[in-house]
């Protein structure tokens, strides 16, 4: 009995454990609950609910003794689909038979606390060059390539360090807009930019909620109502944000 | 020309994209290939006279289906392909001229360019609800599928 109670919070450790990386780093709400679910099944635990929310996991599993309930809280959220896939690919391990309770609980926990994939500088360049792709799909010209892509490079670096110095999303989203534009209106009055508009749609895409919109259409179709509803009020201040940044450009101007 | 210009540039910015989302480096290449695919649809189909509204939805739909190919070929979570191919349809430059002319007080184009930022959105959202769909049928049968294996 004390034993067989012991696993059932095992099992619950290692259900967490999977949930809480996932959602930190930003996957759907449906998919936390279904691969929670797949691992607790897996080690025998058949009758298990996790209710998953951006800001919390409540998880409760049923079995010969009474029934066990965790909560954990999620403060901090970040984009790192490299997690998502390397818990995805443990769960589909686990579901095949291929590791015990401990090994599983050792490979999530390596996962949970490896770095980043990228350095910061590889993240700035990224967002460089996709800021410069952007302004020519935007049908942009080749000449304002360069102003784009250094608009687009600093903004984003600005965003990585106004959010270091103060760990508010919508503060940081707003001072990189408003270097976005300012950054845009420089290059445009000495002359080496040509068209304001396109070399500032381009260098905003980097800070666009992309993810979270995807996240939330796809969770509210599948029904986590809450979810979907928090991760699009999320985006919203987020568009909110840039576009305010960008406003208080104009009016500068 | 320009085609080639635009299969060039989306394919790097998706790519690009994946970077700062900290995607697998591995799936760096299809995510790259399910971005020009959707962009290509939309650019094709835009540039054609059709309504961008229409396009997105028919891009958003190239990008589902590809997105489930590739998220079943390499057994990895759809999202990471879906995400890169979703970024260039966001109505980012209309969002854009929509918010200039609130600031320049014109706010009759202004509120005509947030709805139409709006239906682009939704019709995004439509695109993706197939995939959606699709994605919940296959996952439900194979859930039942699993648990009644191991009972």
């Amino acid at each position: 009995m004390e034993m067989e109670k012991q696993e059932t919070y095992d099992i619950m450790a290692v259900c967490l454990l999977a949930g809480k990386i996932m959602l930190q780093s930003g996957a759907e709400t449906y998919r936390v609950e279904d691969t929670m679910m797949r691992i607790a099944a897996s080690f025998g635990a058949y009758q298990s609910h996790p209710y998953v929310t951006p800001t919390g996991i409540l998880f409760s599993v049923e079995g010969s003794e009474p029934t066990k309930t965790k909560l954990i809280r999620i403060v901090e959220r970040t984009t790192d689909l490299e997690k998502v896939a390397e818990v995805n690919g443990i769960s589909r391990k686990i579901s095949a038979g291929e590791y015990t309770i401990e090994e599983a609980y050792k490979e999530l926990k390596k996962i949970s606390e490896s770095g980043s994939p990228y350095s910061l500088w590889i993240h700035v360049l990224a967002a460089a060059i996709s800021s410069g792709c952007f302004l020519i799909m935007f049908q942009g010209n080749w000449g304002d390539f360069i102003p784009a892509f250094i608009t687009g490079g600093l903004g984003f670096l600005s965003l990585l360090y106004f959010h270091q110095l103060v760990p508010i999303k919508f503060f940081s989203e707003f001072s990189a807009s408003l270097i976005i534009g300012l950054q845009a209106h420089l290059f445009v009055s000495i002359g080496i930019g040509g068209e304001l508009d396109k070399i500032i749609i381009g260098s905003v895409m980097p800070l666009v909620p992309g993810l979270l919109i995807t996240n939330a259409v796809r969770d509210l179709m599948a029904g986590h109502l809450i979810s979907g509803l928090a991760k699009g009020a999320d985006a919203f201040l987020t568009a909110f944000a840039i576009g305010a940044g960008i406003a208080v450009m104009f009016s500068f101007f | 020309m320009t085609i080639i210009e635009q299969i060039i540039t989306s394919f790097i910015a998706s790519a690009a994209f994946v970077i700062i989302f900290n995607g697998p480096k591995r799936s760096l290449f299809h995510c790259g290939l399910v971005g020009m695919i959707g962009w290509i649809f939309y650019f094709l189909l835009e540039s054609n006279g059709v309504d961008m509204v229409l396009a997105t939805v028919i891009a958003a739909f190239s990008i589902a289906i590809a997105s489930q190919y590739f998220a079943k070929k390499y057994k990895t979570p759809v999202i990471i392909y879906s995400v890169a191919g979703i970024i260039p349809l966001v109505p980012g430059g209309i969002a854009y001229n929509a918010m200039r002319n609130f600031v320049q007080n014109d706010y009759n184009l202004a509120i005509n360019l947030a709805a139409k930022a709006f239906m682009i959105s939704g019709s995004i959202a439509i695109g993706l609800v197939f995939s959606e769909v699709i994605n919940q049928i296959i996952r439900k049968s194979k859930l039942k599928s699993i648990v009644n294996k191991t009972h």
